[in-house]
């Protein structure tokens, strides 16, 4: 079962804006308890959409950049990337077939 | 999707009320599953320190607290399933909990499933949202350094949101409709010691506005009318809980604000539904009434299986 890819300042590019497939990228932080309600149900969909999403997590407290570059600004925030922009965005804690809908949306 | 199961107690929440109800049904050899529409642990993951639960000289963690609740449940074999609740129906003795993840028959279900924040219904709220309208200083805090920001509400919540900001914001303005606050004492004592707080009574928000993000509040006191502009990056509201009960209207009996009505055995009206902590009508909103609730709920769900 396919499992979220931890991404950064260095990598970001490379992995998520150059990927072919969509990628949905989890903004979280260790204090964030929210942000611990959505990492299972991201876990969960990394195994269902394995091969079509690519799921990827990104520490915003490690990774400043990144985060204000998209203007982060209330996590657990959910991006959907598609061919190096993001095309979803969704604040805070939302149930799996929410998410999945969101998912089915941009593929 | 699981297939249609059996279960004597099936516990909807998985916050202080519901894990403690769990510890209890488990341990009493019931056949028990917890249903949790994210991780568990509930609001107190949201809280930072918990420096009110007995045991803990020095506070607890929120999330600690509950990872520790969590695993004394699994401890004793309480089951838990990622699902959110849709409905439930009644059939005869028999109660279907209907669920994102299929179907679950079972003899009790303790209802614990707490609150979450109330909306202000304001012009921007809805548009700024992640974009300086927030609801977790303990989350979206860290993102506010060095500028200003407003809390709304009067209760505990708003005094918890606020002093959590001081850590961050350059100022916090704290704005409630009243003249007076309704959270504790030892709470309204820091908040009003705290020189970066700033309290605004007697006023509401009635729009919230800006371009990218979040630039003003306008504002108008209640009991002059007066019309006021206030310059801030984030407004973060804390203006009360509405209590998860939409799949239960018409099926138990709940009070003018959505929360279920118990007895003082945390029974509904309808035998084999209890009730648990937030989500109870008068609910005081701490954790030690909630791990109350859930051993309450607990024995005298054990005796409704137990007594056919």
């Amino acid at each position: 079962m396919s499992k979220p890819v931890e991404v950064n300042d260095s990598n970001f590019d490379q992995t998520v804006l150059q990927s072919k497939t969509p990628v949905l990228v989890d903004f979280w932080a260790v204090w964030c308890g929210p942000c611990r309600m959505v990492a299972p149900v991201v876990e969960e969909l990394a195994g269902e959409y394995e091969g079509k999403v690519t799921f990827a997590k990104l520490n915003v407290d490690e990774n400043p950049r990144t985060a204000s570059q998209y203007g982060i600004m209330s996590i657990p925030t959910l991006l959907i990337f598609k061919d190096g922009a993001p095309v979803s965005n969704i604040i805070g804690f939302r149930p799996k077939p929410e998410l999945k809908k969101s998912i089915d949306a941009v593929l | 999707m699981v297939k249609q199961r059996d279960y004597d107690v099936v516990i909807i929440g998985g916050g202080p009320a519901g894990l403690t109800a769990g510890i209890y049904t488990a341990r009493a050899r019931l056949k028990s599953l917890l249903l949790e529409k994210g991780a568990t642990g509930g609001w107190i993951v949201n809280a930072g320190v918990v420096e009110n639960y007995p045991g803990f000289p020095d506070g607890v963690n929120g999330l600690e607290l509950a990872d520790a609740m969590q695993q004394q449940a699994a401890k004793f074999g309480l089951e838990t399933l990622t699902a959110e609740v849709t409905g439930l129906d009644l059939k005869g003795e028999q109660k279907i909990v209907k669920t994102g993840e299929g179907d679950i028959t079972t003899r009790a279900v303790i209802v614990a499933g707490g609150s979450d924040r109330i909306k202000l219904g304001v012009p921007g709220e809805e548009e700024f949202t992640g974009r300086g309208v927030a609801y977790c200083a303990v989350c979206d805090g860290y993102f506010y350094r060095d500028v200003p920001v407003a809390v709304v509400g009067g209760g505990n919540a708003a005094m918890n949101e606020a002093l959590e900001l001081t850590k961050f914001a350059s100022k916090i303005t704290l704005i409630h409709r009243r003249d007076e606050l309704r959270a504790t004492k030892i709470l309204q004592e820091r908040a009003f010691a705290e020189p970066k707080i700033e309290f605004l009574w007697n006023t509401v928000i009635e729009t919230i506005e800006g371009e990218d993000t979040v630039k003003k509040l306008q504002l108008k006191n209640v009991q002059t009318g007066e019309k006021s502009t206030l310059n801030i990056s984030g407004i973060f509201v804390a203006a009360g809980f509405r209590p998860n009960t939409d799949y239960l209207k018409n099926i138990v009996d709940l009070a003018e604000n959505g929360a279920i009505i118990t007895n003082e055995k945390m029974e509904t009206n309808v035998p084999g539904i209890l009730a648990a902590g937030d989500i109870r009508a008068n609910s005081i909103r701490q954790v030690a009434a909630a791990v109350g609730d859930g051993a309450v709920a607990a024995i005298y769900a054990e005796r409704h299986v137990t007594s056919k």
